[in-house]
């Protein structure tokens, strides 16, 4: 489904030369990947890279054997979802907007309903909330996975989505992302939760911009120790 | 109603865009450009259109001159004997009501200065709406200078929307210089929504407020420019009463080689609360300049100025790009969302 060719990243007066060192991965269609490993290890750069919201130094990206090295952020769209780990906050734009706008049509307000729903936010509260920063951390969290999720893609990139979501919305969460797996949506989350680290068919652990290691939960859980329960 | 088919399709076209009209009913679900006065209608027939169709007080001016005006039991609409203008007074306790004043201009080099006085009585709640068009092909420029000034008496309550716009092929410039002064007596409130979106020339836009005891002033200002378009936009509000307050909050657009200044002082003599904020989007070579003033005569009042100006945040345009938007759709999401 997804395959990484020697990407590498480096920017100006970063603290270290490269943020991303020489990665290269597959991930099969249909699987759900989990990306863990200590703040600043590359993560979300990694993620940023798929989407083509960050240029790689080096290196090559395929999508279904495509290369999409060179596709803009909207060309990859059409495959490609992305939940972002800080949410992006506007003046003026609803979440209705929002939801209508990753819909890639005009949708009725109980059809965005649904995927406010899934987050656990009632839409008669939100659906025509500004996203501004009047909105908690949370519940701009909650509005970004539903944006995502109104999204009609193949492959769903979620960064660290527990962040800031309370225990009941947590559960929520996760029967969330087994229901992507039962339709063969191909996942990968970068996640520091036990919880989530358990349904993946395969963990990557980054560290320094590098792959340390990767392998099944069983294999990698019990390297893992900074994971929290 | 004896115009021209030129103003008719003007003043369509300003009716049209000031989308406030069919709201209050005065095109009544009517496709404004099918409506007797767009299609040249008989004088009686387009007479018949504009009195079924709007109830309301008004008054319409074409070119100089008032083309309709109609004043209902609670609010008189009178033309002004010294000057060019009008005197509008809403009688005390006036509820539920809108006044309308719209303005067209389609001829080239015109230049008028227009004063209208509104008073308004003592527990009134109403809506002003006042819009001006300008429609230039021309070789001279043309200028609408609307002066406003607003009684507001005590425990009143107004809402005054006021949009402008310019369009027009020619190379005269399409000049709005709106003065709006507000007087706020005790406990009264106005709410002044000023809007230019795009096609005019030059504009300096004065604002003066002096606000009594226990008022409120919200002013929600937008603005868009471009090509080499000026807008000046000046405020200066008086808190005078104790516990006064005003929301004095711009958005503004600047585009291609447009310059923008946006200049608020808050004056604060008593105890009161007051706060600007100047909001603005730069794009391409445009040059916004923002002035805050913040002048407090004593230490009850309280005074705060935002100002952010910067371009298209480019965390916003890409998220929307990972939602299938192109590059330029997202800009204009992010500017009509921002103008909101
Ligand atoms: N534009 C940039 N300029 C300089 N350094 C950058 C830039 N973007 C990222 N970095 C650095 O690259 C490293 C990796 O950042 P990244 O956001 O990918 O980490 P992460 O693994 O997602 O961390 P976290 O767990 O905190 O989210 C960090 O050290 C960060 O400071
Ligand atoms: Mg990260």
């Amino acid at each position: 489904m997804l395959e990484l060719k020697d990407i590498s990243c480096s920017v100006k007066g970063g603290s270290r030369g490269k943020i991303l060192d020489h990665i290269s991965l597959r991930i099969k269609k249909g699987s759900f990947t989990v990306i863990t490993g200590p703040n600043g290890s590359g993560k979300s750069t990694l993620a940023d890279i798929i989407m083509g919201i960050k240029t790689p130094t080096t290196g090559k990206i395929f999508l279904e054997s495509r290369d999409i090295t060179n596709q803009t952020i909207t060309e990859r769209a059409e495959d490609i979802a992305y939940s972002f780990q800080q949410p992006v906050k506007f003046k003026g734009i609803t979440v209705y907007d929002l939801l209508n706008i990753a819909s890639g049509e005009l949708i009725a307000p109980e059809e965005a309903s649904k995927h406010l729903k899934k987050v656990g936010l009632n839409p008669e509260d939100y659906l025509t909330r500004e996203i501004n920063d009047k909105l908690s951390g949370g519940e701009l969290k909650r509005i970004e996975i539903a944006s995502v999720l109104a999204r009609p893609a193949k492959l769903f990139i979620f960064d660290e989505p527990e962040a800031g979501i309370d225990l009941w919305s947590f559960d929520n969460l996760i029967k969330i992302f087994k229901k992507l797996k039962k339709e063969q949506k191909t996942i990968i989350i970068i996640s520091h939760q036990e919880k989530i680290l358990k349904l993946a068919d395969e963990i990557i652990i980054l560290e320094k911009g590098k792959i340390k290691s990767k392998g099944t939960p069983s294999e990698i859980l019990p390297q893992i120790k900074g994971a929290k329960p | 109603m004896n115009l021209t088919d030129e103003e008719k399709q003007i003043f369509c076209e300003v009716l049209a865009e000031n989308d406030i009209l069919r709201e209050s009913g005065a095109w009544q679900g009517e496709d404004e450009r099918a409506s007797p006065v767009a299609t040249g209608a008989s004088d009686a027939a387009r007479k018949r259109s504009f009195r079924l169709a709007y109830k309301g007080a008004y008054n319409f001016r074409v070119n100089g001159k008032s083309v309709g005006r109609n004043s209902t039991k609670n609010i008189d609409v009178k033309p002004k004997t010294d000057r060019s203008g009008l005197d509008i007074t809403i009688k005390p306790g006036t509820k539920n009501e809108q006044v309308h004043i719209p303005v067209a201009i389609s001829a080239t080099g015109i230049k008028e200065a227009v004063y209208n006085d509104f008073y308004i009585g003592d527990n009134a709640e109403v809506t002003i709406i006042a819009g001006c068009g300008i429609y230039n092909c021309g070789p001279t420029d043309s200028v609408h200078d609307g002066i406003h000034r607003f009684y507001v008496g005590k425990n009143a309550k107004i809402k005054y929307i006021e949009k402008h716009y310019g369009f027009g092929p020619g190379r005269g410039g399409k000049i709005l210089n709106p003065v709006t002064e507000v007087h706020l007596q005790e406990n009264s409130e106005a709410s002044l929504e000023l809007e230019q979106i795009k096609g005019v020339d030059s504009t300096i836009r004065k604002t003066t407020a002096d606000l009594d005891k226990n008022t409120k002033l919200i002013v929600k200002e937008r603005l868009f420019t471009h090509g080499r378009q000026t807008a000046e936009s000046i405020y200066e509000v008086a808190l005078n009463g104790k516990d006064s307050t005003t929301d004095i909050a711009s958005r503004s657009i600047a585009q291609d080689l447009s310059k923008q200044s946006f200049k608020a002082t808050i004056i604060g003599n008593n105890k009161c609360r007051g706060h600007s904020e100047c909001d603005a989007i730069l794009m391409d070579e445009a040059e916004v300049h923002a002035i805050p003033a913040l002048d407090a005569k004593t230490k009850d009042a309280e005074l705060i100025h935002e100002a952010a100006i910067g371009k298209i945040a480019s965390d916003q345009i890409k998220k929307l790009m990972t939602l299938g938007l192109t590059k330029k759709q997202a800009e204009s999401k992010i500017i009509n969302g921002f103008l909101h």
